[in-house]
Formats: C-alpha cells, structure tokens, sequence
C-alpha cells in the first residue's frame, strides 16, 4: 500500500497548527478593533449637514450658551434641537442673503422641520437621560468631546456600553465641582466652564478644566480629585452598587 | 463531511449572524423630533391640534401669564411670584442664556448679537433708556412672550415662571445701572471696586 503522506506533510501539519494558533485570535482581534474603531462607532467623524453649523463660530466665538438651543436639556431625557424659529431669532436679521442658510429659510416659510443628520445616538434600548447627568455636575464636553471647537459636529465619544460603564464603575473618578458662585447647585456649575472660558480663554484655566473644555478628561486618579469624588457620591446620594447594573440603563 | 456535521456548523453560522441582528437598535417607535414617513410635514413630533389646549395649559390667570389686566399692564410682579434672592438669581441665569446675546450682560443693547448685525435695521433695546425704565413690568414680560419688532417670541424656550424672573432681574439691572455709590455701604463699595470694573466706572463720576 502506497504512503498517504509524503514526508512533508509533517511540515504542512506543524505549519497549519500554528497558523491556527495564531489565525484564530489576529481574525478575533481585527474584528473586535474593527467594532471599536471609527469606521464602525463614527467617533471623531464630522458628519454632513444640510446646514453646515459651527459651534465653534456660535458658542466660542460668539458666546451663546448651549441652553439656548438646547432649551430642554436640564429637564428633560432629550437636550432638545433647536426649532427654526430658534435660527430664525438671529438670522431673520444677520445673514439674510446667505445662500448657506436658504435650507433654514426655506423651512421657516414652508413651516417644515430641517432634517437634521444624527450625530450621536444610542440604540432604542439604552434609555439615556440628559438631564441627570447634568444634575450631577457633568458637563457637556466630558461626553460630547470639544463642542466648543466643532467646525461642522463630530461625536466625541464611542458611545459603546464599554465608555458608559468607565463612569458608571466609578462616578467618583469623573465627579468635580466648579462653583464660581456661591451656593450654586451642580447644575448651574456644569455651565461655568463654558462662561470661564469665555473669560480666560483657555489658557486660563486650571489643567483639569482644560482637558474638560478640550474632551480629553477621562477621569482624575489624583488621590485629592478621588476624596473629592467620593465625597460628592455620598452628598448626591449616588447609588454605586446599582449604578452599573443593566435596568439603570435598559430600563 | 456527513450531512449532521454541516447542519450543525449552518446551525451555528446562522446563530453567530443572528448576533448582527439590528431589530432593537431602531424599533418601531417614535422618538421626539424623529423624521416620520407617515406625516405629510415629515416630522414625528405632532403640532397641537387647534383649538385645543393641553392638560395643566388653562392659562386663565392673565396677570401671571399675559402679563397684562383689564388691557393694562400689569405694574410689579403677579400675586404668585415673591421676590427674593433666589428668583433673581434665577432670573439672572435665564437672563444670561436667552437675553445677553442681543441685550448685552448689562441690559444696554450691546450684545454680541447686536455687535453682528442686528442694529442695522432697528436698534437693540437698551433697558436704561427713559422710556423703558418708566415701562411697567408687564410690557417686558409681554415681549418675552410675543416678541417686539425684530424680537422673535420666546414662550417656547422660557417658562412663564422664569420669564418673571427675567423681568425682576431687569428692573434689578436697571437699579445697578442707575445707581449712585452713595446707595452702597462703604464696605460694600470696598469689596466691589476690587473685583467690579462697572462700579469702577461709577466710582469716579
């Protein structure tokens, strides 16, 4: 009886397993890089509008606070667009013949909404709340990224369950105060970075606040922000055994 | 390969798909300020329909939501609203967001908006003027809500409770802009001119 295999197929055997060996996890690890990359969570991924809207030019440089065209955003689920007849208090005056605001013109004398294209968003089964994390003090950059120095909008962050729970494990690695005022609740600080920045300018401000105001905070691991922190969770009432578990979020 | 070890790896290939399963990302629902496809103005989000009112909207009250009574003005704050530090500071908040950018921090009429354009056709209110520091309280909240000249209305952004806020904090701008050290404490007039450029200004009329 003539030899199956030659004697190289001892090679070929060794090589497969080690091809196995490795394939299996490369292929594993491309995909769960794949997940995880811009490609698939479009963060830091300026997306088109109809109108291309700077919040740079509005809120940097022309200091309009967030609230007001995000009028709902402390008390309620939703921040809130604004409506047309939001663009329309200014622009009815300044910039009339603008060809790049004719969309919003139009929707004003037709009465039909802009589309806007959506930039961050959660799926249908993650019930967010715009209006808690406000309550507790957390500002607008920690998730959205650098708002302030958004030419055309980008989400900030992955948004994949992953980012959520850094905070959600840990509330007091990201919990600060920044009263400018006294007596001032957590929510009126959220807005003083943006007001100070206005002010100081960047440069002004304390390093935490700047990588606040520049969407690089990430949590302090600094022994004295961490005493801070947990101070806060205790005044707040915050809930940490509960605050990661699944029905806080998928209700 | 016999026919029970590949229906066993379709078996699995099609599970490891159903893992790409999308169904619950977008449901079958309405989120607010959805697009829908099966309103004719493409918006999910429903105007009221007219002639209605909503449940807890029967504003029957129209000193505190007009702002005005028996075709008058109302002169002062409705009987609902008490003025204390917390309703202006309040008032200043909300003031901050909605007002500053046409009115200016000051209440001048210098905002940055005004700074951009706005001035060109029509001035922007300036609070300090005769006519405006002899208006009654209820005109200024009668502008919050329907707007004046170029102002568009602002009774969908701001609450009728906090549009009287805005109105104390008006009448507390135009007290400070008005005001002559004398009216201050000299401890009071110390701690100021360290930090406030404003008084500075008034200080060396």
């Amino acid at each position: 009886m003539a030899q199956i295999f030659r004697p190289s197929a001892n090679s070929v055997a060794k090589l497969s397993l080690i091809c196995f060996a490795i394939g299996v996890p490369t292929v594993w690890l491309a995909i769960a890089g794949l997940s995880r990359s811009p490609a698939n969570t479009k963060q830091d991924v300026p997306l088109n509008q109809p109108v291309p809207f700077s919040h740079q030019h509005h809120t940097w440089e022309l200091g309009i606070d967030c609230r007001y065209c995000h009028t709902s955003v402390e008390k309620s689920s939703y921040a809130g667009l604004p409506s047309t007849e939001t663009c329309m208090s200014c622009h009815s005056q300044i910039w009339t013949n603008s060809p790049m605001l004719e969309p919003v013109r139009q929707s004003y004398e037709t009465n039909t909404p802009i589309q806007w294209n959506l930039v961050n968003k959660v799926p249908q089964f993650v019930y967010f709340n715009h209006s808690i994390h406000i309550a507790r003090g957390l500002n607008c950059n920690i998730c959205h990224g650098p708002v302030n120095e958004m030419q055309i909008t980008w989400k900030g962050n992955s948004f994949q369950m992953a980012w959520c729970l850094q905070c959600h494990r840990a509330p007091e690695r990201y919990l600060t105060e920044n009263i400018t005022r006294p007596g001032q609740s957590p929510r009126e600080q959220v807005f003083n970075l943006y007001w100070e920045l206005q002010k100081k300018g960047v440069k002004g401000l304390t390093i935490k606040q700047r990588d606040e105001a520049r969407g690089e905070f990430t949590g302090s691991d600094d022994a004295e922000d961490l005493a801070k922190g947990r101070e806060l969770v205790k005044k707040y009432g915050i809930k940490v055994q509960q605050l990661a578990d699944c029905g806080v979020c998928h209700h | 390969m016999n026919l029970k070890t590949k229906s066993a790896i379709l078996g699995f290939g099609v599970l490891a798909l159903a893992g790409c399963n999308t169904d619950m990302w977008r449901q079958p629902k309405q989120e607010p300020l959805d697009a829908s496809e099966f309103y004719a103005d493409g918006a999910a989000n429903r105007p009221l329909v007219p002639n209605t009112i909503p449940r807890g909207y029967a504003r029957q009250d129209d000193a505190y939501y007009v702002g005005a009574e028996n075709g008058k003005w109302l002169d002062g704050l409705p009987a609902g609203i008490k003025v204390n530090l917390a309703l202006l500071q309040r008032g200043r908040e909300r003031y901050n967001i909605y007002c500053t950018p046409c009115h200016g921090q000051l209440g001048d009429g210098q905002g940055m908006i005004a700074h951009r354009g706005f001035t060109l056709k029509r001035p922007v209110g300036n609070y300090h003027t005769d006519r405006l520091m002899k208006m009654p309280a209820g005109h200024f909240y009668e502008v919050i809500t329907n707007g004046y000249g170029a102002m568009f209305s602002y009774a969908s952004r701001i609450e009728p409770q906090d549009r009287w806020a805005i109105v104390a904090y008006i009448r507390a701008l135009q007290l400070s802009q008005s005001a002559s050290p004398s009216d201050l404490k000299p401890e009071e007039l110390q701690s100021l001119s360290a930090k406030n450029e404003t008084h500075d200004r008034l200080a060396q009329k």
